[in-house]
């Protein structure tokens, strides 16, 4: 037994630097890159295709026919494939709004940290504010005032969050600026450029690509509780909220059309955390 | 102290007023309102006597003047859908959805709180692995899929409580449990950190050191500063008792202000829409402002006011 | 000649608002105040004082890294342009740094040979990218590092190498100044003699003028060739080191060399300040080192002495020079 911990075999160790349950985790995301980008592949029906003859055909592991393994709805339409449908929008969407919110929070930081003064407190109140009031709510609110397209949708996801990058960036550059390198650099005469684009940000990625997959499953829900209520991804497009939103009506009759897309939106967020938590731990342990 | 509280106040009036200003200007970056609400092909006539009533026909400025002096007398002006005043309105709304609000605070409290201090005791314990799950499920799993699932089991497989609606004493319990259960979970994964960064703060060792028994250590070192962090989430959760519960209501069919929010945004009625935007931000900076006092007297070190820049 | 640097009234203020926003008063802090001195192509001035005196202010605002607030610096007769300009970027090339703490001035991602290269690129100088590999080899070689530390990364050297390698970034731009900020105190005691060596044999045979500043009275002394003591701002005495060493004129000075570590048989009396440097905000009226000198006459706490030049050409600021400097010898 001492021997078995003084000389761990291959495999032990193996496992000590991926733990299975993170394997097990990017398995399923890949398993969900591989359908959004396959998605017109893989979808044995088309979304939008209806077969009357075969409404509310339950799932096979609740006694259905293999044609709909996932079942189908009250239209008809076969559940797998809104469901690799929805898979394919709901991630593009996330993937999108987090990239907008990094990129855009990023730049506010360091603009906050480059100029300070009155720019930095005018970011500063803005990441407050941002703090302060449930986005959810704010977010509402935009769509009320300007209406829905999808464009307009995957930019207000993108403003979700951004103030955690804005915060993040603008400590490590003040930091950097104050007497690090940073400063070391822009007195050797480099540009702006130079300095945020070669040295800050290559030492402070980690972090952001740490919060990436804080905030990517926090978009996810955010895409899918809006459009649950029936106010953001809106048909005949479909997403994984569209689909528990739609499913809800059918609660008693056909649970199945609620339950595939819920599964997928809980397993998806689930994975992205622990992926998220196992990164932490690997390139920032300062983050905890 | 009083120093530091003032200069509070002015920044939370200051963020109140963003939020009229934003409200404000976003209605008008948006369109038209005439256009909007009486559709392109309303008579002009019509148009115009609109224009009028809503003071559309002077500048911006002057609009935006006269929108700030009603709304600081408390009149948001009127629903566009049936007339009435849209604070009022609103505020109709604010008994129901404190009616499952607060219920479900006192639930994260008492369930979230102890577990957390528990788990963290009881590092690596069954307890606090258990305690760590849920709450993993609490960020995962979003609240409208844990409202359906528990709908799923309590009213259309068991039968014993009321899907929706707010007719039955019974029928609050589900809103309240999903609402109670997530944000527990989170409150339980926060308390368990503060308390565990606590607990490896070298002044924890020297108490127990010094001999101290390890629950008067506990008791009068690690728990008031591990309260000091908790105490910002706690805040957060009371700034959205008027509108965190916008999914919830909407699941369960109950009249609350979330609901109002979501038929006013499907309805575009953007006095409304207005209403509870100022409301859920006076509500938060309010909130804010008390965690800030409760903040300077858990942490002695910002009683002299040297609070800026956290 | 034209000195290759000129600083003349040198000033910078800040802003500080006491009591939190938006109450209490803006209060204004000199940090430095009305400094002047030159510097000589190939010869070194010691900054010497207390943290906080303004010696950073001042080597920030001689590089140009913080504007000034009132006065001029001048590099070889022509006057400093404004921090970040492209103007002010070219003249990196004339003058650099070196710091106090080597590894949180080098950038941790990359490597060591790389950072040395840098300069080449950013000012587009150097040729192709093997030259300059080849000029970076030959400067690290030049300040005593090995070939194989070019693929090294920051934290895999030592802190001596480290300072290697910022002095041989800071040198790849073939400067005339060098501004050296506190360079050795972060160093083991027994690496800090062997970077002063290196900075004296790179002056020796690069012809550099260093402004070099330190709290360390006994390296500067070993490298200047001149020496300023700074208090709250202010220049108080400069002038010759070994002179103004073993007969310090302003009491300051006196207290500062009273202090340097001596071996112990020696007899010598230990003058201990009384109280801490005041906030430079609340300057005292007068000579500002007044409330601690235990000189101080009733003439000190109302006349504020000026910086002027003794009998044996050194300069001080104090109404009682004369007879401090004698009875110290």
């Amino acid at each position: 037994m001492a021997a078995d911990r003084a000389h761990p075999g291959k495999l032990a160790r193996f496992f000590e630097a991926w733990p299975p349950l993170t394997l097990l985790a990017l398995a399923w995301i890949a398993t969900m890159v591989i359908v959004a980008f396959g998605a017109d592949f893989l979808a044995p029906y088309s979304f939008t295709g209806l077969d009357l003859r075969a409404r509310l055909s339950p799932p096979v592991f609740m006694g259905g026919k293999w044609a709909h393994p996932l079942g189908s709805d009250e239209l008809g339409r076969d559940v797998l494939s809104r469901l690799i449908m929805s898979i394919r929008l709901s991630l593009l969407i996330a993937f999108f709004g987090t990239l907008i919110a990094a990129a855009f929070g990023t730049v506010m930081g360091f603009v906050a940290a480059h100029f300070r003064g009155k720019v930095e407190g005018l970011i500063l109140m803005m990441i407050d504010f941002q703090a302060s009031v449930p986005f959810l709510i704010v977010a509402l609110a935009v769509l009320a005032f300007f209406g829905n397209n999808l464009v307009l949708f995957v930019m207000l996801m993108g403003l979700n969050s951004w103030e955690r990058y804005a915060r993040i960036a603008r400590g490590l550059t003040l930091s950097a600026n104050e007497q690090g390198y940073a400063a070391a650099v822009r007195q050797l005469g480099a540009t702006n450029f130079r300095v945020y684009g070669l040295h800050v940000l290559p030492n402070i990625a980690s972090t952001l690509i740490v919060s990436m997959t804080i905030t990517f499953p926090e978009t996810i829900l955010l895409e899918s509780g809006l459009s649950f209520l029936g106010l953001g991804i809106q048909p005949p497009l479909t997403s994984l909220g569209n689909m528990v939103g739609y499913g809800r009506e059918y609660l008693t009759r056909a649970p199945w059309i609620m339950l595939s897309p819920a599964a997928v939106i809980v397993l998806t967020t689930l994975s992205i955390s622990i992926v998220g938590d196992w990164l932490r731990d690997r390139l920032d342990p300062t983050l905890r | 102290m009083l120093r530091y509280l003032a200069g509070r106040l002015l920044r939370a009036i200051l963020t109140i007023f963003l939020v009229i200003a934003f409200a404000f200007f976003v209605l008008h970056l948006s369109g038209d309102p005439a256009m909007m609400i009486l559709s392109a092909d309303a008579p002009p006539e019509s148009i115009k006597a609109f224009r009028e009533a809503w003071g559309l026909d002077r500048p911006l400025w002057q609009q935006f003047l006269a929108y700030l002096f009603h709304a600081l007398q408390g009149d948001l002006g009127n629903s566009m859908r049936d007339g009435r005043p849209a604070l009022q309105l609103v505020l109709e709304r604010v008994p129901a959805t404190l009616a499952i609000t607060l219920p479900a605070f006192a639930l994260k409290l008492f369930l979230g709180i102890p577990a957390g201090i528990y788990a963290a005791l009881h590092r690596n314990s069954w307890a606090d692995r258990l305690t760590m799950m849920v709450s993993v499920a609490g960020f995962t799993v979003p609240s409208f899929v844990l409202a359906l699932v528990l709908v799923l089991v309590f009213s259309v497989q068991l039968g014993w409580l009321p899907s929706a609606g707010s007719d039955k004493p019974t029928s609050a319990i589900l809103p309240i449990v999903t609402l109670g259960i997530a944000g527990a979970a989170i409150l339980a994964r926060f308390t368990r950190s503060a308390m565990l960064e606590v607990l490896g703060q070298p002044y924890i060792r020297a108490a127990s050191a010094k001999g101290l028994r390890w629950r008067t250590v506990v008791v009068e070192h690690a728990l008031p500063n591990a309260a000091i962090p908790t105490t910002t989430i706690v805040g957060f959760m009371v700034g959205t008792l008027i509108a965190g519960a916008v999914v919830v209501e909407s699941v369960f069919a109950w009249p609350g202000i979330g609901r109002l929010l979501v038929s006013s945004v499907s309805n575009r009625d953007l006095a409304v829409v207005q209403a509870i935007l100022l409301l859920v931000a006076a509500t938060m900076v309010t909130s804010n402002i008390v965690v800030d006092a409760i903040y300077g007297w858990l942490d002695p070190r910002l009683r002299r006011g040297g609070a800026r820049g956290r | 000649m034209t000195a290759l640097l000129e600083v003349t009234d040198l000033s910078r203020t800040y802003e500080v608002r006491r009591g939190s926003w938006p109450f209490g008063k803006v209060a204004t802090l000199h940090a430095v105040d009305g400094v002047s001195f030159e510097l000589q192509a190939g010869r070194t001035l010691g900054l010497v004082g207390e943290s906080g005196c303004g010696k950073t202010t001042t080597a920030k605002l001689v590089l140009g890294l913080v504007p000034v607030t009132g006065g001029q610096v001048r590099i070889a007769g022509e006057s400093l342009p404004a921090g970040g300009t492209a103007a002010w970027r070219a003249l990196r090339r004339r003058m650099q740094m070196v710091y106090q703490d080597p590894l949180g001035a080098l950038d941790r991602r990359l490597s060591v040979g790389r950072q040395v290269m840098e300069p080449l690129a950013i000012h587009g100088l150097g040729g192709t990218e093997a030259e300059r590999r080849e000029k970076a080899r030959a400067m690290m070689d030049a300040v005593g590092l090995a070939g194989h530390h070019f693929d090294r990364f920051p934290h895999e050297l030592s802190g001596g190498q480290r300072q290697r390698i910022v002095l041989a970034r800071a040198l790849m731009l073939d400067p005339q100044l060098l501004v050296c900020d506190e360079p050795i105190s972060a160093l083991d005691v027994s690496i800090q003699a062997q970077v002063v060596n290196l900075l004296l044999a790179l002056q020796q045979r690069l012809g550099l003028a260093y402004l070099f500043i330190s709290h360390d009275l006994r390296m500067v002394r070993q490298v200047s060739h001149e020496v300023a003591v700074m208090y709250l701002g202010c220049i108080v005495e400069q002038g010759d080191p070994d002179r103004l060493f073993s007969a310090p004129a302003h009491p300051y000075t006196q207290a500062l060399v009273s202090a340097i570590p001596t071996h112990a048989r020696q007899k010598k009396r230990r003058l201990v300040l009384p109280g801490e440097p005041p906030n430079p905000v609340d300057r005292p009226a007068g000579c500002a080192f007044h409330p601690r000198c235990r000189h101080a006459v009733a003439r000190c706490r109302v006349e504020t002495p000026a910086l002027r030049a003794l009998a044996d050409g050194r300069l001080a600021a104090c109404h009682l020079a004369e007879q401090i400097a004698a009875s110290a010898t």
